[in-house]
């Protein structure tokens, strides 16, 4: 579904990320794990487009999207749930749905989908009027992710859906991550909370300083003596 | 009575700085950035109704449509010519550019249309209505009741219709809009056309008003309705009309009761003084800038 091939992208002369290929199959949940810094998000913001990638391509459903407009992109079916949540605070949690539709004409969809995320997180249905901003954290990342699926998107990539939030908040996220995939959405899951995405990733990527290190199924990772040693706290 | 009188001259007054303040205002929203050349489109809104009128025979109305229409056609080519190319430089830049871009209208008006004064047309009727002693120009109830009418269909088309949406969404995080599929450009040169299109408007007010058609016209109705957007707190679309109604009713007062040459310097000593007590002005709301 998603494969990069030899990707780099540069800040000025500083190299976030440097030469790493990876792909993610269809239905699948891939974990691309690392430190802070590691060029993780801006892994992301060069697939989603609005990030300039200086070489190596990205294909979308055998599509090179690496060079077309992020509109075009999340249009063809790839969403992102941005680091930080990145809702519209000065918009209400109804109308932040309606933006994550933007590009959708057909009516009946979007009001279905609307009810679907809504049955998702109930919490957002009895916040429905009100401003993203008066949330609280685990409510905008909830928002976050059904305006993300507002798009009715194939593939979503989610950037530290973890951030913030108490551990009975995170496991409630990675339960909903699991059902959106049984429901066929295909997910890329960048996290720094190692434990919590190899856990419910078919495959992962470690990623440090702009390369790829290691790559293998969840188990195979969690189960691996550097990975505990460098990203579960021994 | 007189005061009345003079109050509703100054709401009047007042109506076309806020129409014209709505222009600065919501392109600093969304872009963020001074648009100094805002004044000058209205000074080309003015020949272009005046030439319609007078060279072209046309209809008032229809010649006021003319002139909304290229107004709106002209911010859009501003924006894309200009600023587009700037959207990643410093804000230093842009303003610079901004005020290049108006001398350049200022200085191709006087190329094509010499600096000498036209005489603007007549196109509101001279009559008046009288309650009681107070009596109040057709001219002054129409500005006021266009710029109610703008307010509202702004503010419904702000909240309620989805390109509105995608306006404060690019307003308040231009990547995050992005990733939702917004594009952000054509947001942005929506915003112009909008904000370029009510300066068409503004000056049909502001020339009926003040039938003067020259090179400079737009400089100090642009710097007042600035000063106006601010004053109600930039980026606010219901301060631009609290802030423009205000400066219009102190002005009007200030020429009255004070003094016809101190009234601008009155003016802008009240903007000083509401900025020392609240930066963001009367209903500006605190960024809080992302770290």
């Amino acid at each position: 579904m998603l494969k990069v091939e030899n990707l780099s992208v540069a800040y000025g002369a500083i190299e976030a990320v440097k030469n790493i290929s990876f792909e993610i199959n269809d239905h699948e949940i891939v974990a691309l794990i690392g430190a802070n810094g590691a060029g993780k998000t801006t892994t992301l913001h060069a697939v989603s487009g609005i990030v300039p990638i200086k070489s190596g391509s990205i294909f979308f459903d055998d599509l090179e999207i690496s060079k077309i407009a992020s509109e075009k992109i999340v249009s063809r079916g790839l969403v992102q749930v941005p680091e930080g949540r990145r809702i519209f605070h000065n918009s209400t949690v109804e109308e932040n749905l309606i933006l994550g539709a933007y590009l959708r004409k057909d009516k009946d969809g979007i009001a279905k989908d609307m009810e679907y995320v809504y049955s998702l997180f109930p919490r957002l249905l009895e916040r429905k009027k009100q401003l993203g901003g008066t949330l609280s954290g685990g409510e905008q990342q909830m928002l976050a992710m059904a305006r993300a699926l507002m798009s009715k998107p194939k593939i979503m990539l989610l950037d530290e859906p973890s951030m913030g939030l108490s551990p009975l908040l995170v496991k409630e996220i990675f339960d909903i991550i699991k059902d959106i995939n049984s429901k066929g959405v295909t997910i890329l899951l960048v996290e720094q909370n190692a434990k919590m995405a190899l856990g419910i990733a078919n495959r992962a990527y470690v990623i440090e300083t702009g390369k790829i290190v290691m790559s293998g199924t969840g188990e195979q990772l969690l189960n691996s003596e550097d990975i505990k040693k460098a990203y579960l706290g021994g | 009575m007189l005061f009345l009188t003079y109050l509703i001259n100054g709401i009047s007054l007042g109506s076309v700085y806020a129409i014209i303040a709505l222009g600065y205002t919501m392109v600093y929203g969304i872009a963020k950035m001074l648009n100094f050349a805002h004044g000058d489109v209205i000074m080309i809104g003015a020949y272009i109704i005046f030439f319609m009128i007078y060279k072209f025979n046309l209809p008032i109305l229809l010649s006021i449509i003319i002139s909304i229409l290229i107004c709106l056609l002209l911010g859009i080519i501003i924006e894309r010519l200009a600023y587009k190319p700037l959207r990643k430089a410093s804000s230093l830049s842009v303003l610079i550019t901004a005020i290049g871009v108006s001398y350049l209208l200022q200085n191709l008006a006087q190329l094509f249309w010499t600096s000498s004064n036209k005489i603007f047309p007549n196109i509101i009727s001279n009559g008046s209505f009288s309650f009681g002693s107070i009596s109040i120009s057709y001219l002054t109830i129409i500005t006021i009741l266009v710029c109610l009418l703008i307010m509202l269909v702004l503010t419904l088309f702000v909240n309620k219709t989805k390109i509105g949406m995608a306006m404060r969404a690019v307003s308040e995080d231009k990547d995050a809009a992005r990733l939702m599929g917004i594009n952000v450009d054509r947001t942005i040169s929506i915003t112009f056309a909008i904000g370029s299109g009510l300066a068409a408007i503004a000056s049909a007010l502001f020339c009926a008003a003040y039938p003067a058609v020259y090179p400079t016209l737009g400089s100090m109705p642009g710097i007042k309705a600035f000063t106006a957007a601010v004053f109600g707190g930039i980026g606010s679309i219901p301060g631009a009309l609290v802030g423009g109604i205000m400066l219009g009713i102190i002005e009007t007062l200030s020429k009255a009761y004070i003094s016809t040459q101190l009234s601008d310097a009155i003016v802008f000593a009240i903007l000083i003084i509401v900025l020392l007590i609240k930066p963001t002005g009367l209903l500006g709301r605190k960024v809080n800038e992302k770290v």
